[in-house]
């Protein structure tokens, strides 16, 4: 255990070095903030300067080793264009992704699952089909057209719920929650079903699928021959084995969540860390960049080694082999 | 029943009042944030719009736009290099402190240093004097004519406040040093900040005790940035915002067509226009002759864009053609230059033949497609035309992130630039940076390769000339050689286009700039 333990995190930090490295050859050729920075008159020699300060006038190599030692020592550095520390940065815009996401995923779980049982159970019946239809377009349909279209209905139309923002929030600590207001409440509903959508659909078939399949196993039938209740065999046999890869599919996809919530972030104005990479993207602000990437590297590479470290406690197979 | 009905007249009262109460807040909205509230620690024209709200300077621009008396109410050359500003007295910062001559000095003296992002803004300033506590000299490096411009948008801080945070000095990206000042800003202006969270609003409540008269009625600012145009216009039609600026010019029919919204609109100070290599070789014909060098080639070219078309087609009507250099509220525009040779594809291509290119030649057009008005249409637009008399125009475009670095370096054939001449919004800055050759300090945006005697001339005598009707007619003579050696192609002056709620009255400014203390809220 201790050994896969070891071989893992060997594993992980090998994927962050990789990481920071692209991340880092990538600023390369995205632009140049001298530019993005300087005044509209400013002299070449202003410019020069600039770009001393930056430190970008020195060879490449000695730029990445200087950005790895800093890294290492936790230190981020500051943002080229408001002068803030970055971490500070991050962690003021973490809360209000972590909110978004975790409401999401909540909602997806909380839907997907009974519509997917619906669908393996009653695959006949018009509202499966009507289900299994209306998720298609949910699977299909870009998430900035969903956005546009919920905003268009829900607040230019019907006034019902806010375009944008998220509403009044709560400090607690260094944690701002959406949470405990109502126009926070109200704020989350719209961004987070349009990024839920996706992974609601997602769900909702692997439930269906991993049902229809469970049902069709030997010890269902078995079940079935011993005249249990078809709700003991639906919901207590088959159901729990149809949902471990969802649990699987679900921590996994909470990652992706959070590094995709860049656009559903920017319709709905969602002042979370999605939308400080795309102010940082369209500045050339390098140590945002670099930050916001390296935390997401981060992010799945730590999901990632948890599951792996969970399947191998769950399932004594896999650690006879690993 | 009767309940019900209590409770609706109870929740109509409840929102009855919470209207009027409400019914002077201003809820606006622009696609980007502020980058910070340190105004020393950037140099974006919309930051430094906004923070004007919370700091004066000590002179600003009036209603007209002209250089009016702020924190300072008079002042005068004393010396060739030495002005003397009286400043003015009982005015005091929102934290309380008075205002006296030692903020100045500080406040300059702050900007000034070497970490401070925004020196170049008052780049010929040596340093602040206090004479006495309502005294202030500037000293410049020689004589200096545009001062007063500069100063309007150099904003004055609070010296004992910045001694109590340590923010004495600017933060400094090479140090990794982050001051007080850019998460609070205590001014004295007509409004106060109340708070500020990033990309997602910043209130200020008005300044009960600002020293100047309020010509406004509003007693709160919200500002939320929204960056997606969509959402920004949705927001307003919800009533969830009371004006947008800019408004995005596809749905300025759209909200128009809205009786409850109104759209405002005229031309920007901000000029788009094609620059021409003038090197001795294009990249698109390695190893010949530079066909732009010679001025019959930059005359078809621009005699080949039928700039109606774009104005129409591409602007939607909502751009304004020029044919000079510098916008007409600027100083240095002339009427008489402001022509435009006209649309004519067959003597376009007569010039060609003359210049010897009967069959044209290749030529690469880049352009920006995320920093300007339909910046992109307009590129594939110009290149279509050209491709018509001939020039076979390759265009590319990019975002900006990629294309200003590329263009600082020269690395174009042509191109596209937009120039506001902001903040001195003078013509002095067009010649200094864009028409003069890259030295001295002069010609930071003229990688191209143009130069002109007459014009380097004119630039160097123009910067040091105290005489303003003097000045003026330099610039217009150095404009006018710019034009008729078509130093630049000019193309349109980009509008600016806002809309707002009815009732909500904000005068618009040829710089962009969102002046909430001369709106009126109804």
């Amino acid at each position: 255990m201790l050994r896969l333990l070891l071989a893992r995190l060997g594993q992980a930090a090998l994927v962050m070095l990789a990481v920071s490295a692209v991340s880092f050859g990538m600023f390369r050729f995205v632009g140049d903030p001298v530019a993005a920075l300087s005044r509209e008159n400013a002299t070449i020699a202003e410019k020069a300067e600039l770009r001393e300060q930056l430190g970008l006038d020195r060879p490449v190599v000695v730029q990445f080793a200087g950005f790895l030692s800093r890294i290492v020592r936790g230190d981020f550095g500051i943002s080229f264009r408001n002068q803030r520390p970055v971490a500070t940065l991050i962690a003021e815009r973490l809360p209000a992704t972590l909110e978004l996401v975790l409401v999401a995923t909540l909602l997806s779980l909380a839907l997907g699952i009974p519509l997917g049982v619906l669908c393996a159970l009653k695959p006949d019946r018009v509202a499966a089909r009507l289900v299994q239809a209306v998720s298609l377009i949910g699977i299909s349909t870009p998430t900035f057209v969903t956005g546009i279209v919920l905003i268009l209905t829900f607040a230019v139309t019907l006034g019902l719920l806010p375009s944008f923002g998220r509403g009044e929030t709560v400090q607690i600590g260094p944690w701002s929650t959406g949470l405990l207001t109502l126009s926070g409440l109200k704020a989350l509903i719209l961004p987070s079903i349009t990024l839920a959508l996706y992974q609601l659909t997602l769900i909702m078939r692997l439930v269906r699928s991993e049902l229809i399949d469970v049902l069709s196993s030997d010890y269902i039938r078995f079940a079935r021959a011993r005249g249990l209740s078809a709700r003991h065999i639906h919901f207590t046999l088959a159901l729990r084995n149809a949902l471990m890869p969802v649990i699987t599919v679900t921590g996994l996809q909470i990652g992706s969540l959070i590094a995709f919530a860049i656009v559903t972030e920017t319709v709905f104005q969602w002042p979370g860390m999605g939308l400080l990479f795309i102010q940082a993207v369209s500045f050339s602000d390098v140590p945002v960049m670099a930050a916001y990437l390296l935390f997401v590297g981060l992010l799945f590479v730590v999901i990632n080694t948890a599951v792996d470290l969970l399947y191998a406690l769950v399932d004594p197979r896999l650690r006879v082999r690993a | 029943m009767n309940r019900i009905a209590v409770l609706l007249a109870a929740v109509s009262a409840a929102a009855l009042i919470s209207t009027t109460a409400d019914a002077k807040t201003v809820r606006w909205s622009a696609p980007t944030d502020i980058a910070t509230l340190d105004p020393f620690a950037q140099t974006e024209s919309f930051t430094t719009a906004m923070l004007h709200h919370v700091f004066d300077p000590l002179v600003r621009r009036g209603r007209t736009m002209q250089l009016e008396p702020a924190l300072a109410t008079s002042w005068k050359a004393v010396k060739p290099d030495t002005w003397r500003f009286e400043l003015r007295k009982g005015v005091k910062f929102h934290n309380g402190n008075a205002f006296t001559a030692d903020d100045v000095v500080a406040s300059v003296t702050r900007l000034l240093d070497p970490g401070a992002r925004a020196r170049g803004n008052l780049s010929q300033v040596i340093r602040a004097e206090k004479v006495d506590d309502f005294t202030v000299d500037l000293v410049t490096k020689g004589p200096y004519p545009l001062l007063l411009n500069d100063l309007a948008g150099i904003y004055i801080m609070d010296k004992e406040w910045m001694e109590q945070t340590g923010s004495l000095k600017p933060g400094n990206i090479a140090t990794g040093v982050s001051t007080a000042a850019s998460t609070t800003a205590i001014g004295t202006g007509p409004f106060k900040l109340e708070s500020f969270k990033p990309d997602a609003g910043t209130n200020m409540v008005v300044n009960p005790d600002w020293w100047d008269k309020p010509q406004h009625n509003i007693t709160r600012i919200e500002f939320k940035p929204i960056k997606s145009d969509a959402t920004r216009v949705a927001a307003l039609l919800s009533g969830e915002l009371d004006l947008i600026a800019p408004a995005p010019l596809q749905d300025l029919a759209r909200i128009g067509a809205n009786s409850s919204f109104k759209v405002i609109e005229e031309p920007s100070l901000r000029l788009i226009f094609l620059g021409l290599s003038q090197r001795d070789e294009l990249k698109s014909m390695p190893g010949q002759k530079n066909p732009l060098k010679d001025l019959k080639v930059r005359q078809a070219l621009w005699q080949g864009i039928d700039l109606d078309a774009i104005q129409k087609r591409v602007m939607r009507g909502k751009s304004q053609n020029t044919g000079t250099l510098v916008a007409p509220p600027v100083p240095g525009y002339d009427k008489a230059n402001d022509t435009l040779p006209g649309y004519n594809a067959d003597k376009a291509k007569a010039l060609l033949t003359e210049a010897g290119y009967p069959n044209g030649f290749k030529l690469g057009l880049n352009c920006p497609n995320d920093r300007y008005i339909n910046d992109e249409a307009i590129c594939v637009a110009v290149a279509a035309m050209w491709s018509r008399i001939g020039v076979q125009t390759d265009v590319k475009t990019e975002s900006r992130a990629t294309y200003f670095p590329k263009q600082d370096r020269g690395e174009f054939d042509s191109f596209m630039l937009g120039w506001a001449t902001l903040p001195p919004m003078d013509g002095f800055s067009v010649l200094s940076a864009l028409l003069t050759a890259p030295k001295d300090g002069f010609g930071g945006s003229n990688p191209m390769g143009y130069t002109n005697p007459e014009i380097e001339r004119l630039t160097r005598e123009a910067a040091v000339e105290l005489d303003e009707p003097k000045r003026r007619a330099m610039m217009v003579q150095a404009l006018k050689v710019a034009k008729d050696t078509i130093a630049y192609i000019p193309l349109h002056l980009q509008p600016v286009a806002w809309a707002s709620r009815q009732g909500l009255d904000v005068p618009q400014f040829p710089d962009e700039y969102v002046r909430l203390w001369f709106a009126q809220v109804k």
